[in-house]
C-alpha cells in the first residue's frame, strides 16, 4: 500500500495501539531545558521514578537564561537562577548530556539539536516546546509536548497520541528574489487560517521547498505549529544527508552507509494519499509583515491593513477589531511606511546563518534609523562563531544593532526583557501574540531582511528595494 | 491525581477567538519551579491594572473580575482556545485558580493533552451549544452541571447537551488515574519494541 513519509516513520515507531484508539509512540530523543526541564526531573524523582534512557536526553538553557555578554546564571527573569540552577544539578543527577551556558555547542534547544546531529531523519523526537517540529525540516517528526508527557517520555521512552491526519502543502514554482521560507510560510497561514492544519501531520512538498536551504527549511517547519499542524515535516533529500554527514552525534562508518540507504526511503510514494492537500502559487507571495495578534493576520508588504467589515462571521470580525485596536492600526492603513520602535532578530524561527547573512546584505554599509532599538541573538554559540568568522557581526555592530548571546531572548520576555507597551517591534520571530514580547508590546512577523530594512528605514520597508547583493537569491 | 465526575459550577464567558497561553499565563508570570500556586498570574495582563510593569489593582472589566463570576469553575471560551506555546503552568494557573472544566469550540492540541493530565475537563462544543448555555441566564451567573460519566451538561432550565471526550481522557479523569502508570501497563512490550529496533535500526541508538 502506498504510504506517506509520515506514515512510514510512525510505523517503525508505534509500540501498539491503546484501547482509545491513541497509539504508544516509541520516542527516539528527548531534549530539556531549563524552564520546564528541572521541574520534570524534580517532579520524577519525587516520586521514585528515573530516566529509562538517558543516553537519548539532552538539555540546554535559553528559556530564562538571559543574553547578554558575559552573563552568567543571574537573570532579569524573577526567581530565574533557580530554574538555570535546578536545570543543571538535575541533569547531572540524571546522567543527561547539558549544554551549558558556557559551551561552545550552546544554543536554542531546535538548533543545536540539529547542529549536533542529536535529531536525524526518520527519528521521532520530542521537547517541551512547541517550536519541536522545527526538526521536521530533517526528515523527523518532532512535536512539543507540556510537563506531563515531559515526565511519562522520560520515565517511559514513549508518548501516548492519537494519530493525526495527513496534509500535504504543495508549493508551486519559484520565489522572487528576496522572499524566503518565512514569507512563504506567513502566506500559508494568512490564507487558511491559523488554525488551517489541525489535527494534522503536514509534510511541506514541491519544488519551491526543495529548492530552499536547510536553514529556509527550518524556519518552514518552524512555524507549523502557528498553522495548528501536529507537525511539520519535509522529505530528505541529498542536501538533508550533507547537512546530517559528520555532525557529532550522528553515525559514521559503515553504519553511515546503512543510513543513508535508509533516509532514501524516507519519502512520501507517489501514490500516497493525503486526507488533504493545499497547493500555494509561489509567484504570489512577497515579503509578508502580520498587521495583527495572529500570525494569520498576516499581508504582503505592498497590502494595507485589511478591514474587519469584510470578515466572513461576527467572530472574526471581532477577533479583528481587537487586534486593530491592540496594534493602534485603522482598517486601509498601507503598511509600508509604518513607524517602528524596535527590531530583533533572533529566536528558533529565523536566526540561524542564513538569517543573519540576508539580514547583513541589508545593513552592510548603513546605519539603524535614530530612535530605533535593534538587536541581534544568534541562535546557537556555532551560528554565532561561524558570523562572526563571516564578518557579520561587524555589519550589525556596525549598523547600530546589540550583538547577543544565543538564547530564546526577546521572542518571549525570555530572560525576563521585554519591550515597552505600545512599542511597535518588527521582529523575525514566530509568534505575536498580545503582550509576548512585553506587556501591550505590538509585533510585526517578518523575514530577517525584512526586520533588518524595518530598522533602516525606521519605518516597515519592502526589503528587495534594499539589497546590496541583487545577484543573491 | 483528583478524579472528575460530575460538576456543579458558575460558567465564565471569555468568548475571544485565540486565546493563546501567553494570555493564560504570561511567561513573566511563571516564577516557580513548582506547579503550585500560579493561580495568581492567571490571565495577568488582563486580570490587573498596570503602572508600568507593576500591578496597582484588579481591572474590574475582566470577566473573572466582576461579581457574579468570581466564584467561576468552568469557562466557555472561543476558537482554538490554549493556542500556542506548549507551557503545562497554563493548565496549572487554571487549576490553582479553581477552574474544573473549558467548554469551547476548539482547543489548542497540547494544551487539550494538558488538560486531562491534570484533571481538567476540556469539552469541544459546537458554537451553537455555547450560545445555549450563554442563553439560558442572560448576563447573570450561568450554573450548570457537567456530567463526565454521562457525557452531558445539564442547564438550569432542565435541558442538556451531549458531548464527546476522547475516551482515554475520560477515563483518565473519572478514575484519577496517574499518566504513567496508566502507560507502564504495557512496560514488556516496550521493552520488546525497543530490543527489536535496536536490531532494525541500530544508528538510532546512541
Amino acid at each position: 500500500m502506498a504510504t506517506t513519509l509520515f506514515d512510514k516513520i510512525w510505523d517503525t515507531h508505534e509500540v501498539r495501539q491503546l484501547p482509545d484508539r491513541s497509539s504508544l509512540v516509541h520516542v527516539d530523543r528527548v531534549f530539556l531545558h531549563e524552564r520546564t526541564g528541572g521541574v520534570a526531573l524534580t517532579s520524577l524523582a519525587d516520586r521514585q521514578r528515573t530516566v529509562r534512557n538517558p543516553r537519548h536526553v539532552f538539555a540546554t538553557m535559553d528559556h530564562i537564561l538571559d543574553t547578554f555578554p558575559g552573563r552568567g546564571d543571574k537573570t532579569l527573569v524573577p526567581g530565574g537562577e533557580v530554574f538555570i540552577r535546578t536545570m543543571r544539578k538535575k541533569a547531572l543527577d540524571s546522567g543527561i548530556v547539558l549544554f551549558d551556558i558556557d559551551d561552545s555547542r550552546h544554543g536554542i534547544t531546535h538548533l543545536i539539536s540539529a547542529e549536533q546531529g542529536i535529531t536525524l531523519p526518520g527519528l521521532v523526537v520530542a521537547c517541551p516546546d512547541s517550536h519541536t517540529c522545527t526538526l521536521g525540516a530533517l526528515g523527523a517528526v518532532g512535536w512539543g509536548i507540556g510537563s506531563s508527557d515531559c515526565e511519562h517520555v522520560l520515565a517511559t521512552e514513549t508518548l501516548r497520541t492519537a494519530k493525526p491526519g495527513q496534509l500535504r502543502v504543495w508549493f508551486d514554482g519559484t520565489l522572487g528574489p528576496g522572499v524566503t521560507a518565512k514569507d512563504m510560510v506567513l502566506h500559508l497561514i494568512a490564507r487558511y487560517g491559523a488554525a488551517g492544519a489541525r489535527g494534522y501531520a503536514l509534510e511541506f512538498a514541491g519544488p519551491a521547498v526543495t529548492a530552499l536551504d536547510m536553514d529556509g527549511r527550518f524556519t518552514l517547519c518552524n512555524m507549523a505549529v502557528e498553522f495548528s499542524a501536529f507537525t511539520g515535516l519535509i522529505a530528505p533529500d541529498q542536501k538533508t544527508v550533507d547537512y546530517v554527514k559528520g555532525r557529532a552525534y550522528a553515525p559514521d562508518g559503515d553504519s553511515w552507509s546503512e543510513c543513508e540507504r535508509e533516509w532514501a526511503q524516507l519519502r512520501s510514494d507517489d501514490d500516497a494519499r493525503f486526507d488533504l492537500e493545499y497547493r500555494i502559487d509561489c509567484a504570489q507571495i512577497e515579503p509578508t509583515v502580520t498587521w495583527g495578534t495572529s500570525p494569520q493576520h498576516a499581508v504582503g508588504v505592498s497590502q494595507s491593513v485589511p478591514s474587519p467589515a469584510a470578515a466572513d462571521d461576527p467572530e472574526t470580525r471581532k477577533t479583528m477589531e481587537l487586534a486593530l485596536d491592540y496594534m493602534g492600526l485603522v482598517p486601509g492603513q498601507p503598511l509600508k511606511g509604518l513607524a517602528i520602535d524596535a527590531a530583533f532578530i533572533g529566536s528558533c524561527t529565523n536566526a540561524r546563518l542564513d538569517d543573519l547573512r540576508a539580514a547583513a546584505d541589508i545593513l552592510r554599509g548603513r546605519r539603524v534609523a535614530p530612535g530605533i532599538r535593534a538587536i541581534c541573538t544568534p541562535g546557537s554559540q556555532q551560528v554565532k562563531k561561524a558570523a562572526e568568522a563571516e564578518g557579520i557581526d561587524r555589519v550589525f555592530t556596525d549598523a547600530g544593532f546589540e550583538w547577543r548571546e544565543p538564547g530564546c531572548s526577546l521572542c518571549f520576555n525570555a530572560g525576563g526583557e521585554g519591550f515597552a507597551p505600545e512599542q511597535r517591534v518588527m521582529s523575525s520571530t514566530n509568534r505575536n501574540f498580545r503582550g509576548r514580547q512585553g506587556r501591550k508590546s505590538r509585533t510585526h512577523l517578518a523575514s530577517p531582511a525584512m526586520v533588518a530594512a524595518a530598522a533602516i528605514a525606521g519605518r516597515i520597508a519592502d526589503s528587495r528595494e534594499m539589497r546590496t547583493d541583487k545577484d543573491a537569491a | 491525581m483528583k478524579a472528575f465526575a460530575q460538576h456543579r459550577g458558575v460558567a465564565a464567558p471569555l468568548l475571544v477567538d485565540n486565546v493563546d497561553t501567553d494570555q493564560i499565563i504570561p511567561s513573566r508570570e511563571m516564577k516557580r519551579v513548582s506547579k503550585l500556586g500560579l493561580g495568581d498570574g492567571l490571565f495577568a495582563g488582563w486580570r490587573y491594572q498596570y503602572d508600568g510593569t507593576e500591578r496597582t489593582g484588579e481591572n474590574p472589566e475582566f470577566v473573572l473580575n466582576k461579581p457574579q463570576y468570581r466564584n467561576a469553575s468552568i469557562l466557555l471560551g472561543g476558537r482554538n482556545f490554549g493556542c500556542g506555546s506548549s507551557r503545562e503552568h497554563a493548565v496549572w494557573a487554571l487549576a490553582d485558580f479553581g477552574i474544573r472544566a473549558i467548554l469551547a469550540p476548539g482547543f489548542g492540541r497540547i494544551f487539550r493533552s494538558n488538560c486531562a493530565r491534570n484533571g481538567l475537563l476540556a469539552v469541544e462544543l459546537e458554537q451553537t451549544d455555547i450560545d445555549r448555555i450563554l442563553a439560558a441566564d442572560g448576563d447573570t451567573a450561568t450554573e450548570i452541571e457537567i456530567d463526565l460519566d454521562a457525557q452531558a451538561i445539564r442547564l438550569r432550565d432542565g435541558t442538556a447537551i451531549e458531548f464527546r471526550v476522547p475516551q482515554g481522557d475520560r477515563e483518565m479523569l473519572l478514575k484519577g488515574l496517574d499518566y504513567i502508570d496508566y502507560t507502564l501497563q504495557y512496560e514488556k512490550e516496550i521493552d520488546a519494541h525497543v530490543a527489536r529496533d535496536r536490531q532494525s535500526r541500530p544508528w538510532a541508538h546512541l
